[in-house]
């Protein structure tokens, strides 16, 4: 029988020798630094906020991102989130986006968030008139979700070349790189094409499809001001598109350090009640 | 004797020393318990995308006078009501009227910012503040009220042409949406 | 419960009860009083954290399909909106997806921690089976419950596993249409896999209750496998037990509230947050980690055995990994309880756990990588060189006339002095034989460490020979190499071994240590001195 099982064994290898598997994954993705990858770590919300106006005005034409609805922007721990914060100059309260670190400040409903409102209405969304029963396009209010760059798959693959480009609600932890993936595939054309597809070392089978969208630098004027060279803007779009695939990482941080503490200290009371208990009994 | 005493005196603090330990533990088990059914009872609440539900715009250039459509806010019908001269007149002189909830009929027609609205169009949500049913209006068959309004036909709250309560169980008139004019012929609910 | 209860009512009301519903004086001698091995030890405390876990999961389960939309258009949007928007949804769907990694953590725990101290024998078989039937359902429930967010993952892990149903002889395809409810993974499959997965846990719950009482019927083994004989032997299980449990749950808690909170997505798979996709598989399906081992023993059988095919067998021994401990109680036949004092098999065990271990890691793995390969890849090269060449063209009728063709070409120009012949085919009936005559053989071997490179060396190779020859002879050989699968096997073959041969054969040879007569005695000779 074992010896069956080397025999067989060894054809089995004859066949699969030389499997070509390593071939097909892309490179490992660059070893990049962002804020949010430590136990403790969160977002910076000005890299979210620039990454957004990248997402808008580079990705959004060809990539939809269904699950985010243009409120998600000004919803606690979102980039354009207002808080009423007291002015120390004047004493008066006054709206402002984020939290300064070390501020108190009452969170403003997103419903009242003017920054939302108005990136929102920036976005042509379809609609139904109630009066005629036809498609119109209106601009967006803050429950719609994500303008859709096109009407269904077919439409996608048409304007593409055939190829489908994915949504990017959650692509940071649909990939296994996770931030520094998309960071990598931004960054990481080498300028060459093979027929209609560029390559790309950090992409599965090295060809990819999409053409490179940070082709130049200043491809969009940041509202803040930062030099927007194609490193910075891939970096910004990497830690934007972490955020909307993860909105709530920051309480949950914040949550699991309170979790554990607690845990820790009624593990200790627990441990020295046990103690007591079985005090004087051999065990 | 003296021997016995200090081992009295150190078995006494032992158990007090015991009693704390499990008095903590117990209390600081508690606490953990209860906040941890809060998130529990709390993911019933609406959730977000039910909360941002969004505003809803009505074009009044569609309804007749002496109509009305149900708008749907949120979720829930709001009267929409053009209003005939008669019907306002008869609003106005009922301010004076004996009524549960007082209430005039120029407040009835306000916008949301606060500026007046239109004596023509009442916005009001449409659940009878009874028990929520939809009351009918004066113009439908099956209306049997009194006071030319809203005739509710689940416990008989009979509501007059500003919607105030006149009659039946309701305890409050029908409450106004909030809304504004985004221009002569059109509004914005919520 | 056998024996005498000590339970006394204290109060009216607990007395007028205790005649109509006796469910203190139940609770009371199964929770409190219950005589429980003074010498029990951590761990034993994993039912504890089992129970935790149910409780848990059926919570946690129970809210999440408030949110939740066994749609395949919603799923994934349902999943994400309750990560997202209702509130506290993200924490409620992490301790759902971690509390299945726990629960399965704690699961082999308490498993192993049964096969060390012998948990399963006499007069605890039913106790032992009533766990492996949780097992098995915990395993259905957590593939179900896969399925549900309806991704990648979900979608393919649940295609695989309801193929592996169609490798059971003649009913095979009927079962998995059935399963089904269509050809393929659908929404009915969706509907009726979410009415599954919310009626598993409670049907758990329900053996989990014949699990206790068979426990209490039993009593509780103990690290020594000595029964208890007098009261010294025991203690009442609260406070004793009862504290330690907590203490140990509170630890487990941590561990568990690390996955939650810093990092919810560790343990799962990133193609789950690609929506499902009917037309598109992904390169590597894996399962949950927990199910690693049994995805290895399904996936070692690369081989036909006989007239079983390679993957009806490796279904089988999937199962079988799982059934042969359903007999476990009656294939060790040592009378020793505990490895405690079976210094032999103790080690074995020992190995066992490891291989279990190992079994997972290979599952996780791709196939056919390689792990060794003690030689490497060789060609043997010949051609003639400056030899003469002569050709003859082939045309036949119909392919399967081209083998005689082509037999008869060689032939004949072997007949004409062609010391080597080759035929280069063209269509399905065509073709060009070449022969080579006079000139001087030559033999080349070359050796590689893959076969790419092999190739490329040929490759250059031929170039090198070029036009000295019209052909050349290519013999490939490769080495032996010991992949990920080959691996599987050696693990898959013990963890056989190790039930079926090992347990039963060392229960009759081995020479067990003395083991003690009473469990107080074991005690007090250990912990002499210590309080």
């Amino acid at each position: 029988m074992l010896r069956r099982i080397a025999i067989a064994a060894a054809v089995a290898a004859v066949a699969l020798g030389g499997s070509a598997y390593a071939a097909n994954e892309g490179r490992p993705p660059k070893d990049v630094h962002f804020s949010f990858q430590s136990p403790l770590g969160s977002y910076d919300m000005a890299a979210v906020q620039r990454g957004f106006q990248v997402y808008a005005q580079v990705c959004s034409t060809c990539h939809s991102m269904e699950h985010l609805s243009y409120r998600n922007l000004g919803e606690p721990g979102g980039p354009f989130a207002e808080y009423s914060v007291r002015n120390h100059q004047t004493g008066e309260m006054e709206n402002r986006v984020g939290l300064p670190a070390g501020e108190h400040g009452e969170y403003v409903d997103v419903v009242n968030n003017p920054y939302v409102r108005a990136i929102a209405a920036g976005f042509q969304v379809p609609d139904i008139d109630q009066t005629t029963g036809e498609v119109t396009q209106r601009p967006a209010r803050p429950s719609d979700h994500f303008r859709n760059p096109f009407a269904n798959e077919y439409a996608a693959r048409a304007a593409n070349n055939g190829a489908l480009p994915p949504d990017l609600s959650v692509i940071t932890l649909a990939r296994a790189g996770g931030a520094a993936y998309v960071f990598s595939i931004l960054t990481g054309y080498t300028g060459e094409m093979r027929g209609t597809q560029y390559v790309n070392d950090y992409f599965p089978g090295r060809l990819i499809s999409m053409p490179p969208p940070l082709a130049s630098d200043g491809l969009v004027t940041y509202s803040d001001g930062t030099t927007a060279t194609r490193d910075q803007m891939a970096r910004d779009v990497a830690q934007y598109l972490q955020w909307a695939a993860d909105p709530h990482m920051e309480a949950r941080k914040t949550m699991g350090v309170q979790v554990i503490i607690f845990l820790l200290v009624l593990s200790a009371l627990l441990y020295l009640a046990y103690k007591a208990v079985w005090r004087g009994q051999s065990h | 004797m003296a021997e016995a005493t200090a081992g009295g005196a150190h078995e006494t603090l032992e158990t007090t020393r015991r009693d704390f330990i499990f008095i903590a533990a117990g209390a600081v088990g508690a606490v953990g318990t209860a906040a941890t059914i809060w998130p529990f009872i709390d993911q019933m609440n609406p959730a977000a995308d039910t909360r941002a539900m969004s505003t809803t715009e009505v074009n009044l250039s569609q309804i007749p006078v002496g109509q009305e459509i149900k708008a749907i806010w949120q979720g829930k019908p709001v009267f929409v009501r053009h209003r005939t001269p008669a019907e306002i007149s008869q609003a106005l002189r009922d301010d004076y009227a004996q009524l549960k909830d007082p209430q005039m009929d120029e407040d009835r027609t306000k916008q949301s910012n606060g500026s007046p609205g239109k004596a023509e169009w009442l916005i009001l949500q449409a659940n009878c503040t009874h028990l929520g049913c939809v009351p009918l209006p004066s113009f439908d068959p099956g209306y049997r009220g009194h006071y030319g309004g809203w005739f509710c036909p689940c416990h008989g709250s009979d509501y007059d042409t500003s919607g105030r309560i006149r009659q039946g169980p309701a305890p409050k008139n029908l409450y106004v949406a909030p809304y504004v004019y985004l221009n002569d012929t059109s509004i914005r609910i919520g | 419960m056998s024996g005498s209860s000590t339970y006394e009512p204290k109060s009216g009301f607990t007395r007028w009860l205790d005649k109509r519903l006796p469910i203190i004086r139940l609770t009371h001698d199964s929770f409190v009083a219950f005589p429980t091995p003074r010498n029990i030890n951590y761990w034993w405390t994993f039912g504890a954290m089992l129970s935790l876990c149910l409780g848990v999961q059926i919570v946690t389960g129970i809210v999440l399909a408030m949110h939740y939309q066994p749609n395949i258009h919603d799923a994934f949007a349902s999943v994400q909106r309750i990560q997202r928007d209702v509130p506290f949804g993200w924490l409620i769907q992490n301790l759902h997806a971690v509390g299945a990694s726990m629960f399965f953590l704690a699961v082999y725990v308490h498993m192993f921690r049964g096969i060390y101290y012998g948990s399963y024998k006499a007069p605890r078989e039913v106790l032992w089976i009533l766990g492996c039937l949780i097992y098995v359902l915990m395993v259905a429930t957590a593939f179900l419950g896969y399925t549900l967010p309806w991704g990648q993952m979900s979608f393919w892990g649940a295609t695989v596993i309801t193929n592996i149903l169609g490798a059971i002889p003649f009913v095979g395809e009927s079962i998995q249409v059935w399963i089904r409810g269509g050809g393929a993974i659908d929404q009915p499959t969706l509907n009726r896999f979410f009415s599954l997965h919310y009626l598993l846990p409670f049907v758990i719950a329900g053996v989990v209750v014949l699990h206790v009482w068979a426990l209490h019927e039993a009593g509780q083994n103990n690290p020594t496998g000595v029964e208890p004989k007098t009261k010294d032997d025991t203690v009442p299980f609260t406070p004793y037990a009862t504290m330690k449990d907590l203490f140990a749950t509170s630890l487990f808690l941590i561990l568990f509230a690390t996955f939650v909170f810093f990092m919810p997505q560790a343990l799962g798979h990133s193609d789950n947050f690609i929506p499902a996709n009917p037309v598109q598989t992904p390169s590597e399906i894996v399962p949950e980690w927990y199910l690693l081992p049994f995805y290895a023993i399904l996936r070692a059988f690369d081989f036909n055995i006989g007239p079983i095919d390679s993957k009806t067998a490796g279904v089988f021994a999937m199962f079988a990994s799982i059934g042969v401990l359903f007999i476990l109680p009656w294939l060790d036949t040592s009378r020793v309880r505990s490895m405690r004092y079976r210094p032999a098999a103790r080690w074995w065990f020992m190995i066992f756990v490891a291989v279990a271990l190992a079994l997972g890691w290979c599952g996780g793995q791709n196939p056919s990588t390689v792990l060794a390969q003690p030689g490497s890849f060789r060609a043997t090269l010949n051609w003639i060189a400056n030899g003469q060449t002569s050709q003859q063209r082939i045309q036949v009728a119909s392919p399967a006339a081209f083998q005689a063709a082509s037999d008869a070409a060689e032939a004949q120009l072997r007949a004409q002095g062609a010391t080597m012949t080759s035929v280069v085919r063209e269509s399905g009936t065509t073709a060009l034989a070449l022969g080579v005559s006079r000139g001087s053989p030559e033999t080349r071997v070359i050796t590689a460490a893959t076969s790419d490179d092999l190739e490329a060396e040929i490759t250059a190779a031929k170039a090198q020979i070029g036009g000295s020859s019209p052909f050349v002879a290519i013999k490939r050989e490769a080495p032996f190499q010991f992949t990920v699968t080959r691996f599987a096997q050696l693990l898959t073959a013990y963890y056989f071994f190790f039930f079926i041969v090992l347990l039963p054969l060392l229960g009759l040879r081995e020479k067990p240590n003395r083991v003690p007569d009473t469990i107080a005695k074991s005690v007090l000779g250990q912990t002499q001195g210590a309080s």
